[in-house]
């Protein structure tokens, strides 16, 4: 049988950090075997570690990393399919399918995240409101579930897991492969429109007109400012770009290679203060104009963050945290003005704050995003006085009908999580016909309740 | 672009070797037991690099097998221009001690299976006077431990038989490289206590691609290996048998 390291790990935002048993498998039967042993009362699948919180945290218990499944199983060059083992990262997708013209169909801020990462936290990206979320463009998936039977799920075909699949932080069984199409593209670049918005209002006022004509829109809001300019912000709006307009002289699909920075150790944590951050806003706010078609290449506009690498050691030893929160359409406004004004009263700042208007929600039973308004910030974790003020958060969002993100989550309750979450009952009783032991557990399930804590 | 033979192909190293060469556009021929891992490799290493990667069953204990093997490897490549021998068997030491068996299937696959197979494969290189062979050997095999010398003996007799080959293979200009790794952060070291300067397989491969390049006779990978066995290896023997290394 395999061995194990017993490691202190953590997600994304460096809190919070906890020893767990840490497994490399690199063949299925690895897995099959590990379970049937008993060696560890829950495991859950890691990928490149990228949730903030403690989604793919295992305290005193087993996590598979999925590094050693990693491999590409089929493409179709004509429809585009493509079928790989979860633990592919979206960086090779690219890397690979890319100059052959075929790019990923949705994808968040970042491309170190795996597949089966995506499909279990359902990610989402700045095309949201026209393409849905990551699991829309999957076709079907094998999952390996606690019994050691390898079932296939689809839309057709095991629909039930399929859903509590979708967004189901991995608690239902090991994704091991999966099939998704990938969109055509013409060039590795986007043309995009920036536009300043005064307000929220006039955010939205933007979001609302612009949303037809742009694949892709995201605003980059300042958090900090007040009064009549809560919730300034940039907007970016992009659509792929046809080869004619890119004027690099080389191959269309491809970029030159940019310099990559590191950030080599945890910064002190004052380096992210209220001034820095509200500096850093106030220049962003600032350096920004009105633009107009201008040719972006795809890192820079999917990825900015890419290129630091470790760029969350820049929030200190005590790390982050990432709070993303969805509200409908009829509460938005509210909320997020409601929301804005605690963090500026409070004086817990963010350094980046980004604004979205998402779709029509999928059949993923947590899956997060629904038709609206999301905001996601980055607070540092300066002292613990941040985690009642994160609670009273969630009460506002969950009093305007919105609900938060599993994948960013660190904190929250579980009545509040319930209370988010209609559909947990019904994902619950899925779980438990495939997994009545709990085989499949993370430090965030037994927290929020998402499955009885055992022994 | 040249025909790569890998014989055990599912080893951390030997994979990472796999993608090094498709990555600079060299066919593999995949060799192992393990059928269909080695496909699922294969078909990976296809849809990235678009070589021709075929998949052939190996096993390092069939003696009698090898003659064929070589001729079917042959008849699928045309011609082959290099082989990584990368399979190995770690066993363990304590059994080795008190059951045979143990100590024989040690012994057997890290060197009688290698001198098999290598005989065949130097005579072919030698008519064609073109080609190299890539051993992996191991440190073990430079002075022995109690802690696992019978896996070391095997590994230091196969680096003395690769002396004499290269010895023997010089004129013909065929080149014989043996590799002995430190650590490496493989499947067979992940989760075992007492690692330290645990390089990765990727880094090993591109190190032991530049060493075939080059021509190098005897690599330590990572090169300080050679200054940590330096010393191990001067320690008396007066001192070192006193020693629980």
């Amino acid at each position: 049988m395999i061995k194990h390291k017993e490691s202190l790990i953590a997600g994304w935002g460096n809190y919070p950090a906890e020893v767990c048993n840490v497994y490399r498998p690199d063949r299925v039967r690895d897995i099959t075997e590990l379970i049937a042993s008993g060696a560890q009362p829950h495991y859950i699948s890691r990928g490149l570690g990228r949730s903030y919180g403690d989604t793919a945290l295992n305290h005193g218990s087993g996590v598979l990393l999925h590094t050693e499944f990693a491999r590409f199983v089929h493409f179709d060059e004509q429809t585009g399919i493509l079928e790989c083992e979860a633990g592919v990262s979206f960086e090779e997708i690219i890397e690979h399918f890319l100059p052959r013209g075929w790019f990923l169909p949705v994808t968040p801020g970042t491309k170190f995240v795996t597949v089966g990462g995506a499909i279990a936290n359902d990610v989402h990206g700045k095309n949201h409101h026209v393409d849905g979320t990551f699991s829309q463009h999957v076709l079907d998936f094998k999952l390996l579930l606690a019994s050691g039977e390898i079932v296939h799920c689809s839309r057709e075909e095991q629909s039930d897991l399929f859903y509590a699949t979708i967004g189901g932080v991995g608690l239902t069984g090991v994704i091991l492969t999966a099939r998704f199409r990938l969109i055509p593209v013409e060039s590795a670049y986007l043309e995009v429109d920036y536009l300043k918005a005064k307000n929220l209002d006039h955010a939205f006022e933007l979001f609302a007109q612009t949303n037809e004509k742009y694949q892709y829109s995201v605003a980059w809001i300042d958090c900090l400012s007040k009064g009549d300019n809560l919730g300034r912000s940039v907007l970016m709006l992009g659509n792929h770009a046809p080869a004619s307009k890119v004027k690099t002289g080389g191959d269309p699909l491809r970029i030159k290679n940019k310099p990559k920075f590191n950030v080599p150790f945890n910064f002190p944590s004052f380096v992210l203060n209220r001034w820095s951050i509200r500096a850093f806003n106030f220049a962003y706010y600032n350096i920004h104009q009105n633009e107009k078609s201008k040719i972006v290449d795809y890192d820079s506009f999917f990825y900015p963050l890419d290129s630091v690498h470790n760029w969350n050691r820049a929030y200190g030893k005590k790390g982050f945290v990432q709070y993303q929160a969805v509200f409908p359409p009829e509460t938005s406004r509210q909320g997020l003005t409601e929301m804005l004004k605690r963090l500026s009263q409070s004086g817990r700042s963010s350094f980046l704050a980004v604004l979205k208007s998402s779709g029509e929600q999928n059949g993923g039973l947590l899956s997060f995003p629904f038709k609206g308004y999301t905001l996601a910030l980055d607070i540092p974790l300066h002292d613990d006085g941040l985690f009642p003020f994160l609670r009273e958060l969630d009460e506002l969002v969950a009093a305007h009908g919105g609900r938060i993100y599993l994948a960013k989550d660190s904190e929250a309750s579980p009545a509040t999580f319930a209370n988010m979450y209609p559909d947990l009952a019904k994902f619950q009783a899925v779980k438990a016909a495939v997994d009545p032991n709990n085989v499949f557990s993370s430090s965030q399930a037994r927290r929020l309740g998402i499955v009885e804590e055992s022994r | 672009m040249k025909n790569v033979l890998i014989l055990g192909a599912t080893s951390g190293i030997a994979k990472a070797l796999a993608y090094q060469f498709a990555g600079k556009k060299h066919n593999l021929l995949l060799a192992g037991r393990d059928v269909e891992e080695m496909k699922r490799i294969a078909q990976d290493i296809h849809i990235r690099h678009g070589v021709k990667v075929t998949v052939h069953p190996f096993d390092a204990l069939d003696y009698d097998g090898h003659a064929d093997f070589f001729t079917n490897c042959l008849e699928t490549a045309g011609e082959i221009d290099g082989i990584v021998l990368a399979y190995g068997y770690l066993g363990d030491q304590r059994r080795a001690e008190n059951e045979f068996a143990e100590a024989r299937r040690v012994i057997e696959t890290n060197y009688l299976s290698a001198v098999s197979v290598l005989n065949i494969a130097a005579n072919y290189f030698e008519s064609k006077k073109d080609g190299f062979l890539c051993v992996l050997s191991s440190v073990a095999g430079d002075r022995g431990r109690q802690s696992n010398f019978m896996y070391g003996s095997a590994k230091g007799g196969l680096s003395l038989y690769l002396q004499g080959l290269r010895n023997r293979l010089s004129k013909s200009g065929v080149h014989v490289l043996t590799v002995k790794p430190g650590f490496v952060d493989t499947k067979m070291t992940f989760g075992q206590s007492g690692m330290f300067l645990v390089a990765k397989p990727e880094q090993v491969a591109k190190a032991i691609d530049k060493m075939i390049q080059k021509r190098v006779d005897v690599a330590y990978t990572p090169f300080f290996w050679r200054y940590i066995m330096l010393i191990i290896k001067s320690v008396p023997e007066r001192i070192f048998k006193r020693l629980s290394l």
